[in-house]
């Protein structure tokens, strides 16, 4: 199958390759780019394993073509800290212990990454319905709301100098 | 100025051991990203393979053309059946004393059966090819119910049987029958029954459900065809027993083939079996010699490989008329699909379902369970249950309830008037089983008061009374108790391995230390506890106790994690391997301290005089000394090994309430509340137990409210992905409330009893007892899994209930 050439940034670094159009985009992370956080568990759009940041939006990577990213901002979790220190929502899930097998936990993240920045303030309800989208099959999700209540609360902290 | 000393608890709180609820040392790779699961792994010069999978549940293969697939460019492979046959790979041995094919071999049992294999450069490749390999099929008459199943002119399934009469677990009576296993004693619960002043009998079907991982199932096999040596990275809960099969069906040397389960993503139960997909993947690769990933995708995990429960039960209580239960019994038709490749003990074809005579004094019982044949996929786990104990705790915790409603006795009042007393322990049960420790009024007491019981009930009593109230109200209650720590050799073993497990630590020459582990972790956080173990056995920091499992080359010997046995398995072995570099470092501490060993104390992370403080050595002084000047005549180095064969099972147990309120005109259910109390004896991190208890109460939840997994009668599975397979989500999901007793296991070392499977086996039935209960008082005693909003609402419309 003939290739198309592409052009992403991601994690903020650009990166122009040639995939097939069929190439899926958790592939072309995975695969080609060897971005292993982005995981596979249903190919279908519902467990949500493979949820990355696609300007600005959260996005399946199972269902979503590399050739869609043509000239995009790509963030996967491996982008996700800062020069070595923790996000927020990384530390949250650390310490309210909002993963056990970790398969579910790079899309939490992403998820959690967006979810916070749509709704910064978020209720307990809120933070269900925002997050709905990401199965887990071994937290029973109570400590990953927790995790997401922790960052929201590290978030709005004034920064300090 | 020196710095103050730190005192003992200084020392123990920096120890983090035992009862710590510290934080979890695998995630910083996790929340980077970092995780390494077997579909991360790449080898150079990898290929990749794709399996075409039977579209039918029963027929003859007429023909297979691999022409058109072995063209298309990229494709390095197309294998069926008779490429295994003369490697004699094309059958495998089940865990159930079972064959099971690998590739159809001349007939297709099951839709989606492995049917060929091809192998090609990439992912994308492989799977065009297989839409290449052309099948035909001449179909056959498909059999779905077990029951008629075993019907005199059922059609045969197992033509690979024809003729044997002995099964693996005794006589077989019919085509499709696989064993019959009796339990208990029948004359004695039949003597019970003629006597009894009351009796009661329910059917129930617990559904067949899959425990369906985050993660699928898949492997890397690579074969090194000039060393010899096979290295297959692979989902496994028990890496050790894979390598010996693989080892035994191969003809390659134990020592010579490595097993390395990574991070898991989840398991469940559902990585415990040998699938055909492995053994396919190291046959290409030793065919081609070349490394071969083979990683399923949602609807093969779903519909190929191992589901659990398919337990249709009758259960009979006899009683005296104010509810002290004299005698049980209970018959199963067991629906194990088309091979037997159910995860039991060798010795117990229907896993430890005898432990259904659940927390009660019953003096007399009698269990038989049926296996049986049918078009289905093939397996049985232990789906997050030791064996068959979830089915069994379901059985007892539905027939005490039918029990109270019959006598009008309050569900708490009948279980407090039948609980195994607190002074009866160590108990024997009527199946024999031996519990080693329980207190259950106590923990029940601790619940109704929690919850406010007698006011659940005035508020239940008052909706009753009400025409016009919108909900039907439902309060479930189950006490339930597990067995877990399987097992004791003397009377578990998984083809022919006895059910130990192991542990080798090493203290290295500056005080850090390295664990080495018979189990795998598949999220249960076992780098952090067993860290603790070791911690408070031998006074070493856990942030220095480095705990590696997985690697069959590295790791000693053991029976892997699943049945909540790693904790109480394992978890003994730890502490006995730590016990064995105490004992020695107590000699290497006198000898530096010039006293007799009978002159020192432990005291958190050293030895010292007895009556002077000032007079001691760390566990670290003490590794230095052992590599480098130990006492003459030792052998240096401070290391131990240890293998672990339980006396006993060990008894966790809880007390678990659900209150519902049930909309009458959807039939939709709201849990209100769901409270948790467990007692899982010893608790090494309470925070990791809490996670474990709320991700089991998720996992009840959805099999309780949701799962099935349906099949039309030509065998076609309805609902194969997760569109249609329910895994809650946030939203649906209930908030849980948790709560613990203590009481220690006697005959452990530690006194830990395990914990994971009890929240998923004592939840299920939780569910069922409070929608039930919301039926009561129409007389209704029993309504099956799943609750899923219809089939509540026609619940509600057979009952005459409307809005
Ligand atoms: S793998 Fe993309 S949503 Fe499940
Ligand atoms: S932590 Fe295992 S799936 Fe979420």
């Amino acid at each position: 199958m003939s290739k198309k050439l592409i052009t992403v940034t991601i994690n903020g670094k650009k990166e122009e390759r040639a995939v097939e159009p069929r190439t899926l985009l958790v592939h072309f992370l995975r695969e080609d780019l060897n971005l292993t956080g982005a995981h596979i568990g249903c190919e279908t759009s519902h467990c949500g394993a493979c949820t990355v940041d696609v300007d600005g939006e959260s996005v399946k990577a199972c269902t979503h073509l590399a050739v869609q990213c043509d000239g995009s901002e790509v963030l996967t979790v491996e982008g996700l800290a800062d020069k070595g220190v923790l996000h927020a929502v990384q530390e949250g899930f650390y310490k309210e212990h909002g993963l056990q097998c970790g398969f579910c936990t790079p899309g939490m993240l992403m998820r959690a990454y967006r979810f916070l920045q749509e709704n910064s303030n978020p209720t307990e309800d809120e933070i269900r319905h925002g997050m709905s989208g990401n199965l887990c099959r071994c937290t029973g999700y109570q400590n990953i709301i927790k995790s997401v209540q922790y960052a929201a609360k590290k978030l709005q902290e004034p920064v300090t100098a | 100025m020196n710095a103050p000393v730190p005192n003992a608890e200084a020392r123990e709180i920096a120890l983090a051991g035992m009862g710590a609820s510290r934080l979890r040392k695998e995630d910083a790779r996790f929340i980077q990203g970092k995780g390494n699961y077997v579909d991360d792994m790449k080898m150079p010069g990898m290929l990749h393979m794709d399996i075409v999978r039977s579209p039918i549940a029963h027929g003859r293969i007429v023909k297979i053309n691999k022409e058109a697939a072995l063209a298309m460019p990229g494709v390095h492979a197309v294998l069926t059946a008779e490429d295994l046959k003369p490697l004699k790979l094309h059958w495998m041995p089940t865990l159930a004393g079972d064959v099971a094919a690998v590739l159809a071999d001349e007939k297709v049992h099951f839709q989606m059966q492995e049917v060929a294999i091809v192998i090609a450069d990439d992912r994308y490749i492989a799977a065009d090819a297989i839409e290449a390999v052309e099948v035909e099929y001449e179909e056959l008459p498909v059999v779905m119910d077990p029951y008629e199943a075993l019907q005199p002119g059922a059609p045969v399934i197992r033509e690979d049987l024809a003729g044997k009469t002995e099964g693996a677990h005794g006589a077989r009576e019919h085509h499709n029958h696989i064993f019959t296993w009796d339990a208990g004693n029948k004359a004695a619960a039949d003597a019970a029954f003629d006597n009894a002043e009351v009796t009661v009998s329910q059917h129930m079907y617990y559904p067949r459900v899959h425990p369906c991982p985050l993660e699928t199932c898949g492997c890397v096999a690579s074969f090194d065809p000039i060393k010899g040596d096979l290295t297959t990275y692979i989902t496994s809960q028990a890496p050790h027993v894979v390598r010996t099969v693989v080892s035994m069906l191969s003809g390659i040397p134990e020592s010579k083939v490595r097993i390395v389960s990574p991070d898991i993503g989840g398991g469940f139960g559902n990585k415990v079996g040998i699938y055909p997909g492995y053994v396919c993947a190291i046959v290409a690769s030793i065919v081609l010699g070349r490394p071969v990933k083979w990683v399923e995708d949602r609807m093969e995990n779903i519909s190929s490989t191992a589901f659990a429960r398919d337990y249709h039960m009758d259960g009979e209580l006899a009683a005296t008329a104010d509810g002290k239960i004299t005698g049980l019994r209970v018959n199963v038709v067991a629906d194990h699909g088309a091979f037997d490749a159910c995860a039991d003990p060798t010795k117990f074809p229907a896993g430890m379902f005898h432990i259904v005579s659940g927390s009660y004094d019953i003096p007399a019982a009698h269990a038989s369970v049926k296996g049986v044949y049918t078009n289905k996929t093939p397996g049985g786990v232990a789906y997050r249950c030791s064996f068959r104990v979830t089915e069994a705790v379901y059985l007892i915790e539905r027939m005490v309830d039918v029990l109270a409603q019959k006598l009008n006795i309050d569900k708490a009042e009948i279980r407090r008037r039948n609980f195994i007393q607190k002074e009866q322990f160590p108990y024997t049960s009527a199946f024999g089983f031996e519990y080693d420790s329980g207190d259950y009024p106590t923990a029940l007491e601790k619940v109704l008061d929690a919850v406010d019981y007698k006011g659940l009930r005035a508020e239940q009593a008052a909706k009753r009374a009400d025409p016009n109230s919108p909900t039907l109200m439902g309060i479930g209650l189950v006490t339930f108790t597990e067995v877990v720590g399987a097992g004791p050799s003397k009377i578990c073993d998984i083809l022919g391995v006895g059910m130990f497990d192991s542990c080798e630590i090493r203290i290295h020459p500056t005080g850090s230390a390295i664990a080495r582990m018979g189990t795998i972790t598949q999220g249960q956080g076992h780098q952090t506890t067993y860290a603790q173990i070791i911690a408070t056995e031998l006074g070493i920091e856990s942030e220095v106790i480095q705990v590696e499992e997985g690697d069959t080359s590295t790791a000693p010997y053991g029976l892997g994690t699943y049945g909540s046995r790693s904790t109480p398995v394992a978890g003994a072995a730890i502490a006995l391997a730590a016990r064995k570099i105490h004992a020695k470092a107590k000699k290497i501490a006198a000898h530096m301290l010039e006293v007799n060993e009978a002159d020192l104390d432990w005291e958190v992370d050293r030895f010292k005089v007895k009556g002077d403080d000032s007079k001691f050595k760390t566990m670290a002084d003490v590794a230095w000394q052992a590599y480098h000047q130990p006492p003459e005549g030792m052998e240096p180095g401070l290391e131990a090994v240890h293998y672990y064969d339980p006396p006993n099972f060990t008894f966790p147990f809880g007390i678990y309430l659900a209150v519902v309120d049930i909309d009458r005109g959807t039939g939709e259910t709201k849990i209100r509340r769901f409270y948790a109390l467990d007692d899982c004896g010893t608790r090494i991190n309470p925070m990791i137990i809490d996670g474990q208890i709320h991700g089991g109460l998720t996992e009840g939840f959805a099999v309780a409210m949701g799962q099935q997994m349906p099949y039309d009668a030509q065998g076609n599975l309805l609902g194969n992905t997760l569109m249609d397979y329910f895994l809650p989500t946030m939203v649906e999901t209930p908030h849980w409330e948790t709560d613990h007793t203590v009481t220690p296991s006697p005959h452990h070392p530690i006194g830990a009893k395990g914990v994971a499977e009890s929240p998923h086996v004592g939840s299920i039935p939780t569910f069922t007892s409070a929608i039930v209960d919301a039926f009561s008082h129409l007389g209704v005693t029993h309504l099956d899994m799943p609750h899923n909003a219809l089939r509540t609402w026609k619940a509600l419309k057979a009952n005459g209930v409307n809005l």
